[in-house]
């Protein structure tokens, strides 16, 4: 009897150690074989004609989305970046600890950041695209990123904010300077970094981003004259070559130069995320 | 000294604009959410009330461009249900585990790999999940499909939740494999003395002493798999009737928005009923919000 319940037991573990070993074995493997499968299949794609300034039916070019890509990001974080940093200097620096606003902010920034994209871009649509009349334009994509990068934004720079160290405040104030000075002297250069990291997060969700920008930005292939035409960022034009049927080796090619640009910024933010903790901690 | 007054007051002056410079922008995230609830609210719920809140909630026919049309969203309800559950059925155990053994057996060596692989599964845009499921995960499923069932093309709810279970990976992962850490050392120590083997201390003690941290997890991973839209909208069918089998096509609430939007006639009930359905997801979304909210206050508070 005793026998029998201890191999039970025994039975038990190796099942338990086993599954656990297979699940994440599991989970390795998803990541291997799906980045595997689009490098294996794209990189023989990646031809001359598909980083053709202009795009044709014919060449299906991704050069104007990569560089219509980077502007939606520019322009973006024109928006962003100043908004939330603000937002954060507000809540870190200014607001009293446990006060009204902050928690109404704070619950605001929080829904904001559970919002699903395609919501995003109904609002869009709808506020900046129809009411607001900017038609699907660079600009309209850009002012809906912004507000769904935003709660990103701000957590990321509240962080860096709150890292750096209070003797820093205390000395500079003890100098005898005041709150602004100490903000942007002290208080700001110390947390670059740590900015900078929330900033490379908020490029790589621009550039990955997809719904909300179908009905805000468009899908015009080619590089837009002015704010207000419309464009198609990389993984919008990933979207559309997926959709036809006889480009099926072009949008092989076309995502691997999408995942390998947001995989190279995601690592870069993790990198310097990364030399941020090591460094505090010592 | 004059001189010295004027530069204090300008002085003062900067400090008092500047600090409601900020505070001001901090507002602007309450305002812009406002403008989005009133934005969705002021154009939906006409709709709503049109089409009737449980015609439109329990009807199950979508057929906006007929005559008469017909608004009922039951099929997208119930297809992003089903879709979601799938992806927790697939995504929820691997995630778990693999959280497991990310913090009580994984290897040094084999941390430092395997965890940079879980945060690049995070960072892989939804429309190359979807991509890859096109290519990939349809066709299987397809071949699985007609073998079972005898017909059918792959883009289903079954497809789909493969997929959307590999995507809320990372989120479980990652929160779970937090929450087991913060689970007390202590508790693995008394188990093992009392002499349980190490495996069933990890399992009957760290774990249950976690739960409420995987639990939000899984609830942030549905909120995650909900969501979703380019990934599902590539993979599902999006064929706008009741769901009929999982080896069959549905259509989810993203996936409505997003295949109609772009025809829908601005101001038309057509494109007001999409916006009704953008609610309905957001109230999905706050649902989940505040389901999270209670279960990792409940931790807090433990």
């Amino acid at each position: 009897m005793d026998i029998k319940k201890s191999n039970r037991k025994r039975h038990l573990d190796t099942l338990l150690t086993a599954t656990t070993w297979t699940f994440a074995v599991l989970t390795l493997t998803a990541l291997m074989f799906i980045v595997g499968h689009i490098l294996i299949n794209g990189v023989p794609h990646l031809t001359p004609s598909l980083f053709e300034m202009r795009w044709t039916t014919e060449n299906v070019s991704m050069m104007p989305s990569i560089l219509s890509t980077a502007m939606m990001v520019v322009i973006t974080l024109c928006l962003v970046v100043p908004l939330g940093m603000f937002t954060s200097i507000y809540l870190v620096e200014y607001a009293k600890k446990g006060s009204r606003y902050v928690k109404v902010i704070r619950q605001a920034t929080e829904i904001l950041a559970g919002i699903p994209s395609i919501v995003y871009g109904l609002f869009g649509s709808l506020f900046f695209v129809n009411f607001m009349g900017l038609g699907l334009s660079l600009i309209a994509g850009a002012l809906t990123l912004s507000i769904m990068v935003l709660p990103l934004v701000i957590r990321t720079t509240e962080e860096a904010l709150k890292s750096v160290s209070d003797g820093f405040r205390e000395g500079a104030f003890a100098l005898g300077s005041g709150k602004l000075r100490v903000v942007f002297r002290i208080v700001l250069p110390s947390a670059v970094p740590g900015i900078l990291a929330g900033v490379i997060l908020a490029t790589g969700r621009i550039v990955g981003e997809t719904a909300a920008l179908i009905f805000t930005a468009g899908t015009a292939p080619n590089i837009p004259q002015n704010l207000y035409g419309s464009v198609r960022t990389l993984a919008v034009h990933m979207w559309s070559l997926s959709g036809e049927a006889f480009h099926t080796n072009e949008a092989y090619a076309t995502a691997v130069v999408l995942l390998l640009i947001v995989l190279i910024i995601n690592t870069v933010a993790a990198a310097i995320a990364k030399a941020l903790n090591s460094g505090r901690i010592k | 000294m004059v001189g010295g007054n004027t530069m204090n007051k300008i002085r003062k002056i900067r400090e008092f604009v500047m600090a409601k410079v900020f505070m001001v922008c901090a507002l602007i995230s309450v305002l812009a959410l406002t403008v989005i609830f009133l934005f969705l609210l002021v154009n939906g719920l006409p709709a709503i009330r049109e089409i009737g809140l449980f015609n439109f909630l329990f009807g199950r026919i979508w057929t906006p461009v007929s005559h008469p049309p017909s608004f009922g969203i039951l099929p997208m309800i119930l297809g992003s249900v089903y879709i979601t559950l799938g992806a927790i059925i697939v995504g929820v155990p691997i995630g778990i585990f693999t959280a497991i053994f990310l913090a009580y057996i994984c290897p040094k060596k084999l941390y430092a790999m395997l965890k940079p692989a879980v945060n690049l599964l995070a960072g892989i845009p939804s429309v190359i999940y979807g991509f890859f499921g096109m290519v990939v995960v349809v066709p299987l499923v397809g071949r699985i499909s007609v073998l079972l069932t005898g017909g059918g093309t792959g883009a289903s709810i079954f497809a789909a939740s493969l997929l959307l279970g590999i995507m809320i990976l990372p989120t479980v992962i990652n929160i779970s494999e937090s929450a087991i850490r913060a689970a007390p050392n202590s508790y693995y120590e008394g188990a093992l003395a009392l002499g349980s083997s190490p495996m069933r201390s990890i399992f009957f003690v760290i774990v249950p002493a976690a739960k409420s941290g995987i639990l939000a997890s899984i609830i942030l991973g549905i909120g995650r798999a909900i969501g979703e839209t380019m990934a599902v909208l590539m993979v599902a069918g999006n064929q706008a009737r009741m769901p009929i089998s999982v080896f069959r096509g549905a259509r989810t609430l993203t996936a409505n928005v997003a295949m109609e939007m772009g025809y829908a006639e601005v101001g038309s009930l057509h494109s007001n009923a999409l916006i009704a359905t953008g609610i309905v997801l957001f109230v999905f979304i706050f649902a989940i919000n505040v389901l999270f909210t209670i279960v990792t206050r409940k931790h807090k508070g433990a």
